[in-house]
């Protein structure tokens, strides 16, 4: 297929969608990084029924969470795809990068940036 | 079990602002259980404490801990080799344990990170039911096994009042009335002679109405 799809992400695999915890966004967030999205199956194709459902469930919270101490949660998005869509694969990981560049960084990597500097500075 | 709610973390920010070095205290029992205050539970309010100082360009230490009960002399033991190093603790553990770790350390500010609600059964994923009120005389011998203490909003103990229609109770229509499902079980069970006893008033010295409560057990005194 040879499909280009921005560098500027990585790819975390999970056994199922329905493997993520909140704490697992949380925590990429927390470490830096701008965005995070999560390609599930399609809903009701899940091998495990409800997998990808709850991963949706989680992904809601954690934005609420974003929200809440100012990182912004539309930073984190769920998509559903088959594993037979690479092309709209792609256009996903086109539509997320954009969309993220034009929010700018994460406030909390320019916090920690910040206190990088300081540190630095001391 | 007991059950608890998680506070809006808004409120717990308002409650820790002022500290800088703040740990997470969890519990791994009925907190645990239901969703609210176990070792999940205190590592993602620690990330979220810590981004939101990080955002406001505030420099806390937050720390994170569980254990295995907070309303034991041991487990709460674990942490005074640590205790020092924190200026205030939110505990996720129910009002029980909040309350033996502040008599423990008297010197630490001790903050509820949950709300407390009952005594509770998981009735479903994600839905938590009262059953019991600790009231100290238990009924249920003569009740079915179903407590119209707890699940009558008035607490009758002979029969439904005038509020019950078509087995809902009247202050919510999703609430069973607790003596409709007495008698449903009493038929069940074909006994509702027991139905027929008048109950005898209730001693309720045993409940809240006669102070806090106490069990002293002589046999397993050391």
């Amino acid at each position: 297929m040879r499909l280009k799809i921005p560098t500027n992400f990585r790819i975390i695999r999970l056994p199922c969608t329905g493997k993520i915890d909140i704490i697992h966004i949380l925590r990429a967030f927390e470490k830096g990084a701008d965005g995070l999205y999560v390609v599930g199956c399609m809903e009701g194709d899940c091998h495990f029924n409800e997998g990808n459902f709850r991963a949706r469930k989680r992904v809601e919270q954690a934005a609420r969470m974003l929200d809440q101490v100012g990182v912004g949660g539309e930073r984190v998005k769920m998509y559903n795809l088959s594993s037979g869509e690479g092309p709209l694969f792609a256009q996903y990981s086109i539509e997320m990068v954009n969309k993220i560049k034009q929010m700018g960084p994460s406030p909390i990597r320019l916090a920690k940036e910040r206190m990088k500097q300081k540190a630095d500075a001391a | 079990m007991i059950i608890a709610e998680k506070k809006p973390i808004e409120e717990i920010i308002q409650e820790v602002k002022d500290f800088d070095r703040i740990l997470i205290l969890g519990c791994n029992e009925c907190v645990t259980v239901c969703e609210a205050g176990g070792k999940k539970e205190v590592e993602v309010l620690a990330s979220v404490l810590r981004m939101y100082f990080m955002n406001q360009g505030q420099e806390k230490t937050i720390g994170e801990r569980t254990l295995e009960r907070q309303c034991d002399h041991e487990y709460l033991e674990e942490i005074r080799n640590i205790i020092d190093d924190y200026d205030a603790i939110v505990s996720l553990a129910c009002g029980v344990g909040v309350q033996f770790a502040a008599e423990k350390y008297l010197t630490m500010p001790l903050l509820p990170g949950v709300n407390t609600i009952c005594l509770g059964a998981n009735e479903d994923r994600g839905l938590w039911t009262e059953r019991c009120q600790a009231c100290g005389t238990c009924v249920l011998a003569r009740t079915g096994g179903i407590c119209p203490v707890s699940r009558c909003a008035k607490r009758v103990l002979n029969g439904p009042c005038g509020g019950s229609t078509n087995g809902k109770c009247e202050i919510s229509k999703d609430t069973d009335c607790a003596w409709q499902l007495i008698i449903d079980r009493l038929k069940a069970l074909d006994k509702m002679d027991d139905y027929e006893k008048v109950a005898p008033v209730k001693d309720w010295s045993t409940d809240r109405a006669g102070g806090p409560r106490t069990v002293t057990r002589e046999d397993v005194k050391i």
